[in-house]
């Protein structure tokens, strides 16, 4: 079983893809939630320009999104440039900037699934806890989120997964950088395009399949949990 | 407390064009569904906004238009109950009936907690998720979910509408409980006669999103032309009776009001207790001369107050049976053969066994005004 030993440099790709998925998706959340209630809730001018700009990257190639993030996050965009004077925050080349890239393609299956969930809670719930005296954020507080708990667990571990298998994007925003920006996916289309790479490449396949079996069996158990918890039917 | 309210609203084809003013203990909002019944309570909830008019609850303005006031619903301080009990389901029992508490400025809290729960039966559920519960149990927490906010008004939208029988059986007295034992006024939702006649202390008649009557129960409940067709069965006079003593060997209770004595079956209730019934119309017979040798209890003298003939076969008779105002519904040929008329002298006949759980009610709330 000796072909199973990762390298360390393969053993690097694996742990910054976790690291860059977990990021994105963590960073994401609150942004999602927002977003998502938002659209499911609230009624305001440009709703459907909005909802458009968060599905965009779901229909756009991503290689088109790794490029107009490249041209506005980079060094010399409009945006990369000032968070680079101001904050001194750099995307380009960097990991923080294949997690963006990261996020940014798993935003919309993110607030899909918690805007379902926001849909499906009963707004007359939300209204008799107005009657009873709580503002509208305390009813999000106490009410709203409560009941979307399981929905967000979903959006965020679709996220997860969707940020773990992100190629196109990222490569085209960051690069291929081994250490800094090489995710499991980047790895694995480097090994495919070396003479010899096959093993390497299966190694890191069978490393993505069990994070994916892992992240799926964890969301399952902590949905149950809770809608145990919730105990709703 | 007084509630003042003046709404204009158009819903689509539907116009609300309604104003009534109501300082009863328990005002019932009256007729059929779609009439706007709930559209008129959900606007002094705070629920919806009306495009025009004008809301005054016990001093406070609520909403007007004109000058752009608009209190958001979650700083009224007013309960409602809902048909559909709206308990949150993540939450159990106890934290249900604790929410509103929690929002209630300290100084303003006027609910016992326990005393709520006492009053409502629910001490035993306290632990227990709402998905467990009966209809009838979730509604008894809705009840104290609302109260325990310690609101200065409750709204209550057809509370029983979705409970069978028996359930509503189980909810009504605890209702007749809240109007009788707390200060706080209620507004109650129904299309139900039944209901409306047991709890109500006032009545708001509504039809077609306008007000066609309104005033003290007992003057509206007699009134024929303002029930829906289907209900008029259940149309009668509201008499107080006190209760003079029980006959426990035929299980009836004597009760005495200015008309007279009256039996009726048992009701547990102490000598000198108060009761309200309502006598169902259909259920009186009129008789010319004291009948003697028949079976009913009830015979009451009275003189006939006036007639109103329908384009049926039906005529209703209003009595005045010694200040107390009761109704028959005769045949108008009765009404010709046996010369009725405004002042003439008869007896009012009632069987005992008409009397049930629908038409007997307690009326501790006119002793205390």
């Amino acid at each position: 079983m000796e072909w199973l030993h990762l390298s360390p440099d393969e053993w690097n790709a694996v742990r910054l893809s976790i690291k860059v998925s977990t990021w994105a998706t963590v960073v994401a959340l609150p942004f999602g939630i927002a977003i998502a209630y938002a659209l499911a809730r609230r009624e305001f001018w440009g709703k459907s320009l909005v909802n458009g700009i968060v599905h965009l990257p779901l229909i756009l190639p991503p290689v088109v999104t790794g490029y107009l993030l490249l041209i506005t996050f980079g060094r010399r965009g409009p945006v990369g440039s000032l968070l680079d004077q101001y904050f001194g925050i750099v995307f380009s080349f960097r990991w923080t900037g294949a997690a963006l890239a990261c996020g940014v393609m798993a935003f919309p299956l993110m607030v899909r699934a918690i805007r379902l969930s926001i849909e499906a809670v009963d707004k007359k719930l939300e209204a008799a806890a107005g009657t009873l005296g709580a503002n509208p954020l305390w009813v999000f507080a106490t009410i709203t989120l409560p009941l979307i708990f399981p929905g967000i667990i979903a959006g965020m571990v679709l996220s997860f997964a969707k940020a773990m298998g992100e190629f196109g994007a990222t490569i085209t925003f960051v690069s291929n950088i081994p250490g800094e920006t090489q995710t499991l996916p980047s790895a694995i289309y480097t090994f495919t395009q070396v003479p010899g790479g096959d093993l390497g490449a299966l190694r890191l396949t069978l490393v993505s399949i069990v994070i994916a079996m892992v992240a799926l069996i964890a969301s399952e158990v902590l949905a149950r949990r809770i809608s145990r918890r919730l105990d709703i039917e | 407390m007084s509630l003042s309210v003046r709404i204009r609203h158009r819903q689509g084809a539907f116009l609300l064009d309604a104003a009534f003013e109501s300082s009863g203990r328990l005002t019932a909002l009256f007729g059929p569904s779609g009439s706007g019944k709930t559209s008129l309570i959900n606007m002094v909830g705070g629920l919806v906004r009306p495009e025009n008019g004008r809301i005054e609850a016990g001093g406070r303005l609520l909403v007007d238009t004109d000058a752009r006031i608009f209190v958001p619903k979650h700083r009224r301080r007013i309960g409602y109950v809902f048909q559909d009990a709206r308990l949150f389901p993540h939450m159990t029992v106890a934290q249900n009936l604790g929410y509103g508490r929690f929002f209630t400025p300290a100084a303003e809290r006027y609910a016992d907690f326990s005393g709520v729960v006492d009053l409502l039966g629910i001490g035993h559920l306290l632990s227990r998720k709402p998905a467990s519960l009966s209809g009838g149990e979730k509604q008894r927490v809705a009840i104290g979910r609302a109260l325990i906010a310690s609101p200065k008004l409750i709204l209550m939208d057809e509370p029983l509408a979705s409970l069978d029988d028996a359930r509503k059986a189980e909810i009504m007295p605890y209702i007749e409980r809240l109007r009788d034992e707390t200060k706080i006024p209620i507004v109650y939702v129904s299309h139900s006669v039944g209901e409306v006649a047991r709890l109500a202390t006032d009545v708001v008649v509504l039809s077609a999103g306008k007000v066609v009557a309104s005033g003290p129960a007992a003057g509206i409940l007699a009134r024929f032309d303002l029930l829906p067709e289907e209900q008029r069965a259940e149309a009668g006079a509201m008499v107080d009776l006190t209760v003079a003593g029980q006959e426990e060997e035929f299980g009836l209770t004597v009760l005495r009001s200015a008309s007279g004595e009256w039996r009726l079956p048992r009701i547990d209730a102490p000598v000198g207790a108060k009761i309200r019934v309502r006598v169902r119309a259909r259920d009186v017979m009129l008789s010319l001369e004291r009948p003697a040798g028949i079976s009913a209890l009830n015979v009451l003298p009275g003189k006939i107050a006036a007639i109103s003939a329908d384009a049926g076969s039906e005529a209703l008779v209003s009595l005045d049976c010694g200040g107390d105002r009761l109704a028959a519904r005769v045949t108008r040929r009765s009404v010709e053969t046996l010369g009725l008329a405004v002042g003439v002298q008869v007896f009012a006949v009632v069987k005992a066994v008409t009397f049930d759980r629908g038409t007997i009610g307690n009326l501790q709330h006119d002793l205390k005004g």
